[in-house]
């Protein structure tokens, strides 16, 4: 057989436009490392980096408008659905905010927040000659615009295999990125070893299901699965092990219990633009990837799987809420409270219905922008050692910077859950859809646990505005027009939907429907 | 009887209704978040806002004099407010008679009021943000009588009040300011909770809270129906509250902590006229319900005999003025609870007493102006020739409210004690003669006021040098002093403001028949005036005043200086039992509530803490609980498939 033989597949390329765009300023980003003088090279690239992403937007808006009718391209390979474009419309919105953060170098006084060389050993006199030095390492921009490319085709991936794929191109920058710390370098490098090792291990149980699944079905087809599942006399046990080692995969990339422990270690040891974009982007996509999974393929066997996810769900709201309560850096502390918020949007992915997805996209939105801002404001606060993370160093930071420490209790109190923010509104969508599906129990713990997290949240407003500032307390860094630009974005965000939730409720339940 | 409820639109220059409001919310946004750099030009400006509303109140008036009678309330759509599926609240502005009435006078008076300002806070190193206050002030009024439901009103209502917190409280470093105003908020309080409890019930009866809803449609409820006379209640507690009448009066003579300008404010053009603007307003409400109208004038009544007595036994100048106005409202009051025969009477009092007031009240500043702040009248004496101006407009306002013929107050407080005997039966006669008694003590205490201020020897400090104020303070005493002696004539010559007045309130009874004719009830009037007024002579203008006020009195004057137990009684009945209710709960909130709280905090805390030990840090033991996770995982599935 030649390879003439082979018939290629036909590809309809428009509704692929959002992530070949993103990919494209990806590739040109690696020129750019090759051909620009080192000078010039941080502008040029957030140039790339922004355009590609903008274009990425206007091509989900054309594709929304253009394609009514949701559709299975490339070999029924990717699906364009509503999910797929609301999520990469949030993923592309987070991006562009995330390259802001990144490209910022105004806050530390030798230049970005990124390391000149990460492979020098830690400690040595090359290092220390690094840190001065006020170069920095500008692969972060191709990198991290690979990473977001491939958390746009992570959700649209209508094929497991596919789906792999994308979870390892979504993936493997960010374990390089999370090394690049310019400061605490040995913390950062122990993140992004930690963080490799047990992604590719979870990488692993995630291929492994897969290949149970092409057992149970005969294909790695969403579409194949799931009437697979409603034939009678396939091999049953192939399935739930398919099931089980899957979820295993994507609940580790979503940072559910019990396979949460990498999250605060990794959260606290990356530098802190490249935890803004794990902590929104990779959350938003994964879950996309879990909903879509879940939705399509696993439907018919709910009765099955449901009672597994609704303990993955308590655990993980329990183990974020209670553990936050103790943390004293305020990195770990966001951690836990995203672990907790895992928890939350997987009861909106149990209630397995229209609102619990269209709320699920809403509560993605939302929450990815809340906690995208409050990264943001981290590396705002700062001391000689760079960013003062402990939060004894964060007393009494309203009363010398109380528009900074105001714009992070508002973050605060949206996690928090507190009405004419954004996240009450998100709360309340998926709750309501728990409960509308019968799932009123778990919707009972998640109050309960958004009670405990409420504690330790209003905690840290308290330590903000109503103690002493500390006699040698970090120093507010002023930043340039790129931070503002990601915070001004994250609080318009979650101040809007807080207070006018309306319209992107009926565009999340417009979009909440996938093609099977 | 029913007002008209067809409202006109606002066209052609009642387009710029809404521009009332606007003027000195902008003054008072630019004074207040304009910061040091508005601190030169700052007042000024509040000023020119003030006054520009006031020239838009005249130009919007005299268009409404051009257009018929029936045809002159005028309704203004802002925005969709409250767009809830069935609760539907629209922003919108209503000028009709009755809200003319009150925006002339809350920017006339408030601008004049203002005016003097400037040369009384002159020295005060925070006066932008006291002019600021004082727009504020003037905005809120305004919304309060410009709203078209019940709803707007509200917020003017609570703007009100927390304007008045602001200016109370404005020399917040002095104790006393800030215990007057925390008084006036919270005495406020217990009334809004009135009237927001009657918001409610209309919207819960009738679906909406628009005048022309509620208005037009209470008459289907019945005449004196349960509800009707429950939201009559009420409302006529909130007015209590605003309008300092009996029994929430206790805080409008600790208000008199702030500084004068803002009690002139409060006593002539804002605050306490609220209530009478209220009951005036919901006339159709009370109309149906015959109780809840007795109900509001024994209310009027009885405040009007408090202040009356309170006002007899006080030696503070302003505290004197203050009872007076909880008087003089007190017969507002009596006048709009008789119903629709009085309701333009209750208007006309309080119009002219906005002007005698404010006269009174800025001359009581100006005097203390030149006497180093001092309130006390027993340290006055003889002002007459060093104060000419202060004592000649001061006299005018006296005599307006004492009623001397010919001005202001003759015009309007007559009239209500005519009204009172009217209504007939014994109520009117009891009525009539708690008005008429009133007028007597009045004239007692005002008197009494003028003797011992501007009469007699001079008792002064040695170290007061009393001189007249600048002219930016005397300006607008002499225009106000103008108003009591012509507004009471000009406003009734012709009937002018009742039938003005009247497709709001309805037909006033000018032609019914009398208890006692007009004429000799004038004249008893009169007589019991210059009897009060003569007691007062003969015990302050023959003898000599001593310095400090004597201890060895009736019992009566130990219970008027204790606002006749007033605060007492509140303390007695609402504070202590609200203090042991407060405690009682903190005590079971402490051991019970918290006991439980605490208990599951640490709990919680505590399992933090063990379970934050399984965060080793090394990657084999995550590597191992992922393991662990996932054979969990497939347990639980596999399992439950086999079972």
């Amino acid at each position: 057989m030649t390879p003439t033989d082979i018939p290629a597949p036909s590809i309809a390329y428009g509704p692929l436009w959002p992530m070949i765009a993103v990919f494209l300023a990806a590739a040109i980003g690696v020129l750019v490392e090759a051909f620009v003088p080192a000078r010039r090279r941080r502008p040029v690239h957030l140039v790339v980096a922004l355009a590609g992403l903008t274009g990425g937007l206007v091509a989900v808006a054309l594709v929304a408008r253009n394609h009514h009718h949701p559709t299975l391209i490339a070999e029924r390979a990717v699906a364009v659905d509503g999910p797929t474009l609301f999520i990469q419309g949030t993923l592309l919105l987070l991006g562009i905010a995330a390259v802001l953060l990144l490209g910022e170098r105004s806050l530390d006084s030798t230049g970005g927040t990124f390391v000149a060389a990460a492979a020098v050993v830690p400690g040595s006199r090359g290092e220390r000659q690094l840190t001065a030095s006020s170069t920095m390492q500008t692969e972060v921009f191709p990198l991290a615009m690979f990473a977001l490319g491939g958390m746009l085709l992570f959700p649209a991936s209508n094929n497991l295999l596919l789906m792999f794929v994308a979870l390892e191109i979504l993936s493997l920058p960010l374990y390089l990125l999370a090394g690049l710390a310019r400061r605490r370098r040995l913390l950062s490098q122990e993140a992004a070893v930690k963080y490799f090792l047990l992604g590719a291990f979870s990488s692993a149980f995630f291929l492994y299901g897969i290949a149970m699944l092409y057992g149970y079905a005969g294909s790695v087809d969403l579409g194949a699965i799931f009437t697979a599942t409603g034939t009678v006399g396939s091999n049953d046990t192939l399935l739930y092990l398919g099931i089980a080692l899957l979820s295993v995969g994507l609940l580790f990339k979503i940072g559910a219990a019990p396979f949460q422990n990498w999250t605060p270690d990794v959260y606290q040891g990356s530098p802190t633009p490249v935890t803004a974009l794990m902590a929104s982007g990779t959350k938003v996509a994964a879950f996309g990837a879990l909903l879509r999974v879940f939705y399509v393929a696993f439907g018919p066997v709910r009765w099955d799987w449901r009672p597994l996810m609704w303990g993955v769900a308590i655990l993980t709201m329990g183990v974020g809420a209670v553990l936050a309560i103790t943390q004293t850096d305020v990195k770990r502390m966001l951690a836990y409270s995203s672990i907790a918020h895992a928890g939350f949007i997987l009861t909106g992915v149990v209630a397995l219905n229209r609102s619990g997805l269209s709320g699920s996209l809403f509560y993605l939105l939302a929450y990815g922008f809340s906690t995208l801002g409050a990264f943001a404001i981290v590396t705002l606060v700062r001391d000689a050692d760079g960013e003062a993370t402990h939060l004894s160093q964060w007393r009494g930071l309203g009363r010398r910077s109380p528009a900074l420490a105001g714009i992070f209790a508002l973050f605060l109190l949206a996690f928090a859950g507190i009405p004419l923010t954004s996240g009450f509104t998100s709360k309340f969508a998926v709750f309501s859809a728990a409960i509308s599906s019968g799932a009123t129990g778990l919707v009972v713990v998640g109050l309960i646990a958004s009670a405990v997290a409420a504690f330790f949240y209003v905690r840290v407003i308290v330590l903000m505005f109503f103690e002493a500032p500390a006699p040698d307390g970090p120093t507010i860094a002023v930043p340039s027009v790129l931070t503002y630009g990601a915070i001004a974005l994250a609080f318009a965000v979650t101040v809007v939907l807080g207070v006018i939730p309306g319209p992107l409720f009926t565009l999340a339940d417009k979009a909440a429907l996938f093609v099977r | 009887m029913k007002p008209a409820l067809a409202y006109a639109a606002a066209d052609g220059t009642f387009a710029a209704t809404w521009l009332l409001l606007a003027f000195p919310a902008v003054g008072a946004a630019i004074l207040l978040l304009g910061g040091r750099r508005a601190n030169r030009w700052g007042p000024v400006l509040a000023c020119l806002a003030a006054g520009a509303a006031f020239v838009l109140g005249l130009v919007l008036f005299a268009a409404m004099l051009g257009r018929a009678g029936d045809d002159r309330a005028i309704s203004q759509h802002l925005f969709s407010w409250i767009p809830v599926n069935g609760f539907q609240v629209d922003a919108g502005l209503l000028l009709d008679p009755l809200s003319m009435c009150f925006v002339l006078l809350v920017t006339g008076v408030g601008t004049l009021i203002h005016i003097y300002a400037l040369g009384y806070m002159a020295h005060d190193p925070n006066r932008r943000r006291f002019f600021g206050y004082l727009n504020l002030f003037v905005v809120a009024m305004l919304l309060l009588v410009l709203g078209n439901n019940f709803l707007a009103l509200y917020v003017g209502w609570e703007g009100v009040g927390l304007a008045s917190y602001l200016l109370i409280g404005f020399w917040s470093a002095r104790p006393s300011a800030a215990t007057a105003a925390k008084k006036a908020f919270i005495v406020n309080r217990v009334g809004d909770v009135g009237l927001s409890i009657a918001i409610m019930l209309m919207f819960a009866t009738l679906g909406t809270t628009s005048y022309a809803g509620v208005l037009g449609g209470i008459g289907a409820l019945g005449a004196n129906s349960g509800t009707v006379t429950a939201i009559a209640l009420l409302l006529l507690l909130g007015a209590c509250g605003k309008s300092a009448q009996f029994p929430l009066q206790s805080w409008l003579l600790d208000a008199m902590e702030g500084p004068t300008p803002v009690s002139a404010l409060i006593h002539a053009a804002t605050m306490v006229t609220a209530g009478v603007y209220l009951i005036a307003r919901s006339a159709p409400i009370f109309n149906l319900t015959s109780d809840g109208r007795l109900l509001v004038t024994i209310v009027g009544a009885v405040t009007l005999a408090i202040g009356a007595i309170i006002g007899c036994a006080y030696d503070d100048i302003k505290k004197v003025l203050a009872s007076s106005t909880m008087s003089q409202i007190g017969y507002m009051f009596l006048a709009v609870g008789l119903g629709p025969a009085a309701y333009a009477i209750g208007i006309l009092h309080l119009l002219t007493h906005g002007f005698f007031k404010a006269t009174m009240f800025l001359g009581a500043g100006s005097v203390m102006h030149g006497m180093n702040d001092t309130v006390d009248m027993r340290r006055y004496g003889g002002l007459r020739t060093v104060m000419p101006i202060t004592f000649w407009t001061f006299a005018m306002g006296y005599l307006a409210i004492i009623g001397f013929p010919g001005w202001a107050g003759f015009f309007s407080k007559d009239k209500i004690i005519e009204a009172a005997f009217d209504k007939g039966g014994t109520s009117g006669w009891v009525l009539g003669t708690v008005a008429l008694i009133g007028a007597g003590v009045t004239a007692f205490y005002m008197t009494r006021l003028m003797i011992m201020t501007f009469f007699g020897e001079r008792r002064w400090d040695p170290d007061a040098h009393p001189h007249e104020s600048p002219a930016v303070m005397t300006g607008p005493m002499i225009v106000l002093a103008l108003g009591s002696v012509i507004s009471g004539f000009a406003l009734t010559f012709g009937g002018g403001l009742q039938q003005f007045l009247e497709p709001v309130v309805g037909r006033s009874a000018e032609e019914g028949i009398h208890t006692i004719s007009p004429t000799v009830l004038t004249l008893i009037t009169l007589l019991v005036v210059a009897g009060g007024a003569a007691a007062a002579y003969r015990q302050y203008g023959t003898q000599a005043v001593p310095r400090t006020a004597p201890q060895a009195v009736s019992p009566v004057t130990v219970a008027a200086r204790r606002n006749l137990y007033g605060d007492a009684v509140n303390e007695s009945l609402l504070m202590r039992p609200g203090q042991y209710l407060t405690r009682a709960l903190v005590f079971v909130d402490g051991r019970g509530v918290d006991g439980v709280v605490n208990g599951l905090a640490a709990g919680i805390g505590g399992s933090s803490g063990r379970l934050r030990h399984a965060q080793t840090g090394f990657v084999r033991s995550y590597a191992l609980s992922m393991f662990g996770g996932a054979a969990l995982v497939l347990a639980v599935l596999l399992l439950g498939r086999l079972g």
